[in-house]
């Protein structure tokens, strides 16, 4: 391997397990320098196959370079970097390494030519990430890992079953559009389901969708920046890849939008807003690579190219009041513009971009997706994208800046941040800008070549109405749109509190059964119980972690219900 | 009291006028376009303006509708409050359990 072909993911990674050994005076340098030179390798490495090798009999291209993987290894450096400035004087040394891993596992899928490396850099962004919401250090944030771990190695599990299931019924391992496999019979069509699922879930896709809420919100600060930036939108990148045109991600892509807004209404913590608008967004794409045509699917990356940056910007500024305040929640605060200026104005440019206000990032990027369902005539698609679009303005445009930095005054009188947090907020301000003034910076990089011009008279007013009565709707219902002290329940609820009701409810009927078998039997049973226990229980044996060892089990079954199925047929 | 200049009752009188004249301004402006419409319905005058404003007020009233079914208070997932380890059913925590 020449220095010419260095992984933009290896730099990362590598820089991940260097950066404990680092001096700390040399540790900003490695912090900023790395995703620079991750960001100059992306631009440096030739198209095509750059790393190729056989594995298992495979074969296997663990670098593979194209416009598509290049947009999104652009973003993902920039917000390593960004992110990195943002969190340098305040995050734990755990929290950098694993945000490096993390990043650099998203950065080797982006990279991935066949769907083995793609499958080991996912799993690499599940520890990585996992590991990110532990640096938090809260109870709370632990335990919140331990259900987001849990959630990503049954989709770990997923996908994996999808990538065997491909390689017996494809043969080979080439990471390039499933879809129509999707549509046709057999073994193919369920392997390419499998791999949709498994991609899905990492999106937020329904059912599994609490898992973004319930996760990121409890990250540190800085956390929920790189948090925000990679899971999903690799997803994202995925599914662009593998499934364009898959009729079924329109619909799943629209519950997402829809999903996000509702919830995102009813909530008080002002991360949690955020990251439900995740949801939201990621559902544009989603839609978008359901639409499948080229102006769709250039929308669908330019749009998760401004997406991680508005996004990144917005949950910097709700990160720089949770620093200063220690207060998360919308009913706690208020008035926050006085004292905090420059986190204000950030934060508003972080709303008019996720708005798609014009001269923000977000209209030159999500008016693509909207006018491909108007090219494509899907007259129910359109309208729901147009009211999700005036929504989002509602939503979280003016609901997060609104009863954060404005409406009633809280009393507190905080100061803006410390200078690197605020710094990467302007940076990251400036690009939302410029991308909005100069759409061509973007959709230069672009997949597919792009005649699209946002900025047309007639776009440019329709836009203006659809958000100026959005906000006029949101300044009548302010009262019903005020935080309250509540939570929202949502799928989580099934692995959350069902359980422990079924165990209320099924112990009284197990007492009396108990007690009607009489003693002997019940001797019998109980020391097979307590058999089992010793050698497979939560503590002992074979699986010494509660949680890994469920997972465990659950992953064997699932494999051998697979092997058993293509054993038989 | 020295009262920040955002707060003051004659900014909030202009912002006010400021915004309603913005939204008069805005539909008025559809004139003077020429708008290209994929689906008949788009091409209403100020089609836009009412759609934003009835869609963002049916979401919001969704919202609440399914707020009354959806919304807990905001301790409920914690453990002290776990319905099974105050009936006695299962343990509450892990170190109990060990």
């Amino acid at each position: 391997m020449s220095l010419a072909s260095v992984p933009p993911a290896l730099l990362l990674i590598a820089g991940a397990v260097a950066l404990p050994f680092i001096a700390p005076r040399w540790r900003l340098l490695a912090l900023l320098g790395l995703p620079l030179a991750a960001l100059v390798q992306v631009w440096h490495l030739p198209d095509g196959q750059v790393l190729a090798g056989e594995f298992l009999g495979f074969a296997v291209a663990p670098l593979q370079v194209d416009a598509l993987s290049r947009v999104f290894g652009t973003v993902f450096c920039i917000t390593a970097f960004a992110g990195a400035l943002f969190a340098y004087r305040q995050a734990s040394l755990m929290e950098m390494a694993s945000a490096f891993l993390y990043a650099g596992a998203a950065l080797g899928v982006v990279f991935a030519g066949d769907l083995l490396s793609v499958f080991v850099f996912w799993e690499l962004m599940a520890i990585g990430s996992t590991l990110v919401l532990w640096s938090a250090g809260s109870t709370q944030a632990w335990r919140a890992s331990m259900r987001y771990a849990l959630v990503h190695l049954f989709g770990g599990v997923v996908l994996m079953i999808g990538v065997a299931g491909w390689a017996v019924a494809d043969g080979e391992l080439g990471f390039r559009s499933m879809t129509a496999a999707l549509d046709g019979e057999g073994a193919r069509a369920l392997a390419a389901a499998f791999i949709l699922a498994g991609f899905l879930l990492n999106a937020g896709a329904p059912p599994l969708s609490a898992w973004v809420a319930d996760a990121y919100p409890e990250a540190s600060p800085s956390g929920a920046v790189f948090l925000s930036a990679f899971t999903t939108k690799t997803a994202v990148y995925v599914l662009i890849r593998g499934f364009p045109g898959a009729e079924i991600l329109v619909g799943i892509g629209l519950f997402m939008i829809f999903y996000g807004i509702v919830y995102a209404l009813l909530e008080n913590d002002i991360r949690r807003i955020l990251v439900y608008s995740i949801v939201n967004q990621v559902g544009f794409m989603v839609t978008a690579v359901g639409i499948g045509t080229e102006l769709a699917l250039n929308g669908a990356a330019a749009h998760a190219f401004a997406h991680i940056i508005y996004k990144a910007l917005l949950l910097m500024s709700a990160g720089s009041v949770l620093l200063v305040t220690g207060k998360r929640r919308c009913s706690e605060l208020g008035g926050l513009a006085q004292s905090m200026p420059l986190t204000a104005v950030c934060g508003i440019v972080g709303a008019m971009s996720i708005a798609s206000f014009p001269l923000t990032s977000g209209f030159v990027s999500k008016s693509m997706i909207v006018d491909a369902a108007a090219y494509q005539h899907l007259a129910l698609v359109w309208v729901l994208l147009a009211a999700a679009s005036a929504g989002a303005f509602l939503y979280v445009g003016l609901k997060f800046p609104w009863f954060v930095f404005f409406d009633r005054d809280c009393g507190l009188r905080p100061p803006d941040p410390p200078a690197n947090m605020s710094v990467a907020m302007v940076l990251l301000a400036v690009l939302c800008i410029a991308l909005g003034l100069s759409p061509g910076l973007l959709y230069a990089m672009l997949p597919h070549a792009v005649q699209y011009v946002p900025y047309t008279g007639a776009h440019v007013v329709s836009q203006l109405e659809l958000l100026l009565f959005a906000a006029l709707a949101f300044f009548m219902l302010l009262p019903a749109l005020r935080g309250t002290l509540t939570i929202s329940l949502d799928f989580d609820w099934f692995y959350r509190r069902f359980p422990v009701l079924l165990l209320a409810l099924l112990t009284p009927p197990a007492r009396l059964l108990w007690r009607a078998l009489g003693e002997a039997v019940c001797d019998r049973i109980a020391r097979t119980g307590r058999h089992l226990a010793r050698v497979y229980g939560a503590r002992e044996g074979i699986a010494s972690v509660a949680g890994s060892g469920a997972m465990a089990t659950a992953a064997l079954s699932v494999f051998g219900a697979v092997l058993l199925y293509f054993y038989l047929r | 009291m020295n009262e920040h200049w955002l707060y003051r009752p004659r900014t909030l009188s202009r912002l006010r006028t400021w915004g309603v004249g913005l939204l008069v301004a805005v539909v008025v402006a559809e004139l003077f376009v020429t708008l290209h419409p994929h689906f008949g319905f788009a091409g209403w005058f100020a089609f836009n303006a009412v759609f934003a404003f009835v869609s963002c007020v049916a979401m919001v009233l969704s919202a609440r509708l399914l707020g009354r079914f959806v919304r807990r208070r905001d301790d409920y997932y914690d453990d002290d409050r776990l319905p099974a380890a105050r009936s006695g059913g299962a343990p509450a925590s892990d170190e109990e359990r060990a």
